[in-house]
């Protein structure tokens, strides 16, 4: 049963990130995205890293796929129109090309170097919320809170940036 | 305790998968969850149809006219009619629309709602879906109904629409904080995002007398307040329908909506408020225990559907109440006022938890919620002195 599910989540995955990097209409390829996220997200859960899972859907659909929809709101009126702002070129295509190769070398070479797992996987204990959680209490509690300083001067740029000017 | 009428879904549920106990292991795997949903759905699409007759009652009565009362007794069938007249409109699409996306938003939206209903303990034992993250799980879901109303916004491609989903996702983003960070100190305090510990929790009886429920404590007391407010902005009801404002820019991201589509948002939005007056019910009112010793005889389920009614009691009630807000204020008080208040509750619950959760804690955490109250009231006063309105035309 978890083979069925794998298989069809995979597919899910890869068509929602296909159709998200091939569509033409831009808010199109954002929902797409969406469903590329999900799938992830089901794969986080198929393997039982629950967290993680729901971590991702929060943050990721809750969050950044508005985000996306937004700016693509507001940045451009309609993509068709700004279709041609840059014309595909042949020395564009060729580096295109050149740079897919490589990176498709790179990876290849990274998988053919690495161990190949062993069939049976190692039997771990499920991984529980609270456990998580000490863990980022306790041990992790420095790089938790560099992580929670970064966000909030995040935050405070941002309102900066938009704030009414006083005079 | 765990007596027969209590458990009788339970054992309903255990005596229909004995049929199927020679399949493979998938099988009664997928079949239990079946069970779960069926049993799921049937108890709120019913809940659904009561309580779209039941508001409209109740709304007539609290403006002094009868509400429907023509289809059957009482007019409790008016649902049924509702539903076929529905059904049978026809279902319009603007010809500039984006089919599929306006065709998607209502049925995500009310999936949303649905999977937000699974983690909620309905009784002993009743949970459609047990996970460790509940309480991550329902938050986790539920904000993609900010995404589901944008696409509808958005797929309408009608200026009216975009609006409304534009101040939807305002103020569900603006209220989504203060809402998660009130949840925050139950779960401290349990130490479990399960809703059914969490429930658990708020087992016994202080003095024999008082149910442990959360909300006698004034942390609870104060984060189950901000909860409900919160909740009554997620699901877009009436003191805080700015996203709809039928008068202003009618009905919002619903506007293209025809025919049983709209139906559908009616339905996700009624679902939403299940699902969060479910959620703090569980959260603040000890989900289904009873509340004094003696009633512990009638079955769990009874008291979690009891005290859902009484809060979507309050639903209708501030709707028939309260007038809209306006954008400006409703944001201005979700960050100034509602954030504020809800990381005070979390502190005010550390104050209590290391006080010794007794007397001395009640009292300690009590302070803390009174003086930060009455500090944030003091600062947010702008002092703005409003002259005497004086009418030029009109004595």
């Amino acid at each position: 049963m978890n083979g069925v599910a794998f298989i069809v989540i995979s597919v899910l995955t890869l068509a929602g990130a296909l159709a998200a990097a091939t569509l033409p209409n831009l808010m199109h390829a954002a929902f797409c995205l969406v469903v590329a996220l999900l799938g992830l997200a089901s794969f986080f859960f198929l393997l039982g890293a629950e967290f993680v899972g729901l971590a991702l859907v929060f943050i990721y659909i809750g969050a950044v796929a508005v985000l996306i929809v937004f700016t693509i709101l507001l940045t451009r009126r309609d993509s068709k129109e700004h279709h041609d702002i840059n014309p595909p070129t042949a020395g564009r295509a060729w580096s295109g090309i050149l740079i897919a190769l490589a990176v498709f070398a790179g990876l290849t070479w990274s998988a053919l170097k690495t161990q190949s797992l062993s069939i049976v996987p190692p039997h771990i204990q499920a991984l529980t919320v609270k456990q998580i959680g000490q863990a980022l209490m306790t041990g992790y509690v420095w790089p938790l809170q560099c992580v929670g300083l970064l966000l909030t001067a995040a935050l405070i740029g941002a309102l900066v940036l938009v704030m009414e000017e006083k005079r | 305790m765990s007596s027969a009428l209590d458990q009788i879904f339970v054992h309903g549920k255990r005596w229909l998968l004995s049929w199927i106990a020679a399949a493979p292991n998938w099988i009664i795997q997928i079949t239990s969850s079946l069970i779960n949903i069926v049993a799921l759905l049937a108890v709120f699409l019913t809940l659904f149809a009561l309580m779209s007759v039941l508001e409209r009652k109740i709304l007539g009565r609290m403006q002094n006219r009868y509400g429907p009362n023509r289809v059957g007794p009482f007019g409790l069938f008016q649902p049924i009619a509702d539903g076929i007249k529905m059904l049978i409109k026809e279902d319009i699409v603007p010809a500039r629309a984006d089919k599929v996306v306006h065709f998607l938003a209502p049925v995500i939206l009310a999936a949303v709602a649905i999977l937000t209903l699974g983690v909620i303990p309905y009784g002993r034992h009743m949970t459609a879906f047990t996970i460790d993250g509940g309480i991550l799980f329902f938050f986790a879901v539920g904000s993609a109904t900010e995404l589901a109303v944008f696409m509808a916004g958005w797929a309408s491609n009608n200026k009216f629409s975009m609006l409304g989903a534009m101040r939807a996702i305002a103020q569900m983003f603006s209220y989504e904080l203060p809402m998660i960070i009130t949840v925050l100190p139950v779960v401290m305090i349990v130490g479990s995002l399960m809703p059914d510990r969490i429930v658990f929790a708020q087992g016994e009886y202080t003095l024999g007398i008082v149910p442990r429920w959360f909300v006698f404590t004034p942390w609870g007391a104060a984060a189950f307040i901000l909860f409900f407010v919160s909740g009554l902005v997620e699901s877009n009801r009436t003191p805080f329908d700015v996203p709809e404002g039928e008068s202003e820019i009618v009905a919002g991201h619903m506007t293209e909506y025809s025919g049983f589509k709209y139906a559908t948002f009616f339905l996700a939005e009624y679902l939403g408020m299940f699902a969060v007056s479910g959620l703090a019910v569980t959260l603040f009112l000890g989900g289904w225990q009873p509340p004094v010793r003696l009633l512990e005889f009638v079955p769990s389920y009874i008291w979690f559907f009891a005290k859902l009614s009484v809060l979507l009691f309050v639903y209708i009630w501030l709707r028939g109440t309260l007038p809209r807000t306006r954008v400006d204020q409703m944001i201005n008080v979700a960050w100034k006022f509602m954030l504020p208040m809800a990381f005070t509750c979390v502190i005010a619950a550390a104050v209590w938890h290391y006080a010794g959760r007794g007397m001395r804690g009640w009292l300690w955490s009590l302070f803390v919620i009174v003086f930060v109250y009455t500090a944030l009231s003091i600062l947010l006063d702008t002092r703005r002195k409003f002259a005497r309105r004086v009418y030029r035309f009109a004595e």
